[in-house]
């Protein structure tokens, strides 16, 4: 805790320059050490070195020969992209309601989606695991769509609540005024109003549903669904002495790279979603 | 503002309202096109949560009350309790407890001091806070299981530097070396989502009040302790929340790092195995149940911490 408004002194920069220093490296080191494997040749990736003594695209160009890492891929962003588009729009929809109308079983619903979002998700993937196996669900997309969408509803429904809440509500007033009836409202002021917190919530969502490794592995059986986290984890070598290790380091890089794209673009807004759904509430 | 009026609102909602007057026929027309518009915009999102979450949750007490083994389906048979009586006679489901409960308190006690300092920093930066901000987002926003992964090869003999720095011992084959690297991978991963959280308390705490007990002598610990941690409060009882319930059901690092293997399972860990490797139903929905159940009275134990005062607790929607 440096003093209150004290003068911005030479030595006070200098101190806070190391701090925020050691706050990046504490930061970037696991992510600067995958990405140096990743270009690691073969004959080098295991020389214990931080940095790569020889660099290689090798292990890019083996993962994008083999139908395993980019069927994966195809998986990893289709899956999130529709869980993500169907889990904000009913988000939007709820979340106007809650922030909004006045109607019974509201708190209910907010507390339904409360519940979901502290719900142990292991506890889902048995029964989960034996329905979808007897809907034909097991190992679709479909399959993993929907316990995304499950999980991340709670997370925009907050996120969105809140946001809606700083809304101007005069505006819908003036609009019902001139004749317009509450969906109408909803459609032609609030939603371009709303338009920023929608989009903050898409890229928390799809954080979310990127990231998600139990029902990945859990419910999928084969290529044809797999997501990349869960095929990273059943790389093999193309024989039994050959390290995986290259081949994942670099899959883990390509799937890293969204991600360091939305934080660097969307910081404020990833900041500001984060912590009026969460604190908030 | 957030949360002076939240604890505002919730204190008046708490007192119980004795003027509720039978208001059936005073249903306006348009207080009906309200209602009717409030269910119709949250009936998907309602239904969906329901329809993922209700069924498989009753369907997982049913399949614990059977013997239900995918390997031997036709000896699929009602039990009762006896899958209840298994686990929890099972020393491996007792030492996954303890494995999950010791690493969900130690890794969310250090996040709570590192999230608080990384918190501070961010808040009081002088210089920077934009790069501060953004590098703290990557390890949230970071796959775990690619985080897992750069821990998993920073710590195998002779491929990785941290191994290799210290004296290229398999620090993963030993239950608390192993344990140790979980925690550390834990802790890197989730300190910014706590300090994020934190901030946002942060910036609840009137600088005024900071001024003027600095300039009445207090120490900057003083100011700390005595005025910043209690209007802190709520939120650092959220924060605390959320990661302990996420800290609870740590799988994705415990995967990739360990396997279980060494007596390094968590609750999340074991359940897998037998469900998924081992096909075992009924065993596993068991697992699931008593989970759940754990959960609940972990949240149970912090509602009642919080008060009113919990997240989403409605604050009346329309002002």
């Amino acid at each position: 805790m440096a003093g209150i408004g004290g003068a911005e002194t030479t030595g006070k920069k200098v101190g806070w320059g190391l701090l925020n220093a050691v706050v990046v490296i504490y930061a970037l080191f696991p992510v600067l050490w995958i990405v140096s494997l990743s270009f690691k040749s073969s004959a080098t990736l295991a020389d214990g070195n931080f940095i790569p003594r020889e660099w290689s695209l090798e292990n890019y160009r083996n993962i994008f020969s083999t139908s395993e890492f980019t069927r994966a891929l195809v998986n990893s962003i289709g899956i999130a992209i529709i869980a993500t588009a169907i889990a904000v729009v009913f988000g939007t929809m709820a979340a106007y309601a809650i922030a909004r109308l006045d109607f019974p079983g509201k708190n209910l619903l907010v507390g339904v989606s409360l519940l979901i979002a502290m719900f142990p998700q292991v506890s889902l993937v048995s029964p989960l695991f034996e329905i979808e196996r007897s809907l034909g669900l097991f190992d679709t997309w479909p399959g993993l769509i929907l316990p995304y969408i499950t999980f991340a509803l709670p997370l925009a429904i907050y996120t969105l609540s809140a946001f809606f809440r700083e809304i101007p509500w005069e505006l819908e007033k003036a609009a019902k005024m001139d004749g317009a009836t509450p969906g109408q409202a909803f459609r032609r002021v609030i939603a371009p109003l709303a338009a920023p917190g929608v989009f903050t919530t898409a890229i928390l969502v799809f954080i979310f549903c990127w990231n998600d490794f139990l029902f990945a592995i859990s419910l999928t059986s084969t290529e044809q669904s797999r997501t990349v986290p869960v095929a990273l984890s059943f790389f093999t070598g193309s024989s039994q002495f050959e390290d995986p290790a290259g081949s994942i380091a670099a899959a883990a890089v390509v799937i890293t790279i969204p991600i360091i794209l939305f934080v660097l673009f969307f910081q404020r807004r990833i900041v500001a979603g984060l912590t009026s759904g969460a604190v908030k509430g | 503002m957030s949360h002076a009026t939240t604890a505002g609102t919730a204190k008046t909602e708490a007192s119980p309202t004795p003027v509720t007057p039978k208001k059936k026929p005073a249903l306006s027309e348009g207080k009906k096109a309200e209602r009717r518009l409030g269910w119709l915009l949250c009936a998907p999102a309602a239904l969906t949560m329901i329809a993922v979450t209700g069924w498989p949750i009753l369907y997982s007490v049913l399949l614990s009350m059977q013997r239900f083994d995918l390997k031997f389906p036709d000896r699929t048979e009602w039990v009762w309790f006896d899958n209840y009586v298994t686990v929890l006679s099972s020393p491996y489901w007792w030492n996954a407890v303890w494995v999950t409960v010791l690493l969900t308190v130690f890794t969310v006690a250090i996040e709570l001091v590192l999230g608080m300092s990384l918190a501070l920093i961010m808040h009081r930066a002088l210089v920077g806070r934009g790069i501060v901000r953004t590098t703290t987002l990557i390890p949230y926003g970071i796959v775990t299981v690619v985080a897992a992964f750069s821990w998993r090869f920073a710590w195998t003999p002779g491929t990785g530097y941290l191994a290799e720095a210290l004296g290229g011992d398999p620090v993963l084959t030993e239950k608390i070396p192993a344990l140790l690297v979980v925690g550390l991978a834990e802790i890197w991963k989730t300190t910014p989502f706590m300090a994020l959280l934190l901030m946002a308390g942060l910036a609840l705490v009137p600088d005024d009040l900071l001024k003027a007990a600095a300039m009445d002598g207090a120490s900057g610990w003083q100011r700390f302790i005595k005025i910043t941690v209690p209007i802190m409060k709520p939120a650092i009882l959220v924060a605390l929340l959320f990661r302990t319930l996420d800290a609870f059901r740590i799988f994705d690092n415990l995967f990739v790092l360990t396997a279980g293997s060494q007596g390094t399972s968590s609750v999340s860990m074991l359940t897998y195995n037998n469900l998924i490797k081992g096909l075992n139903l009924g065993i596993g929905s068991t697992m699931s149940v008593l989970i759940f159940i754990m959960v609940a009275i972990i949240a149970f134990v912090f509602i009642k911490l919080f008060g009113t005062a919990a997240p989403g607790s409605d604050d009346g929607g329309k002002r």
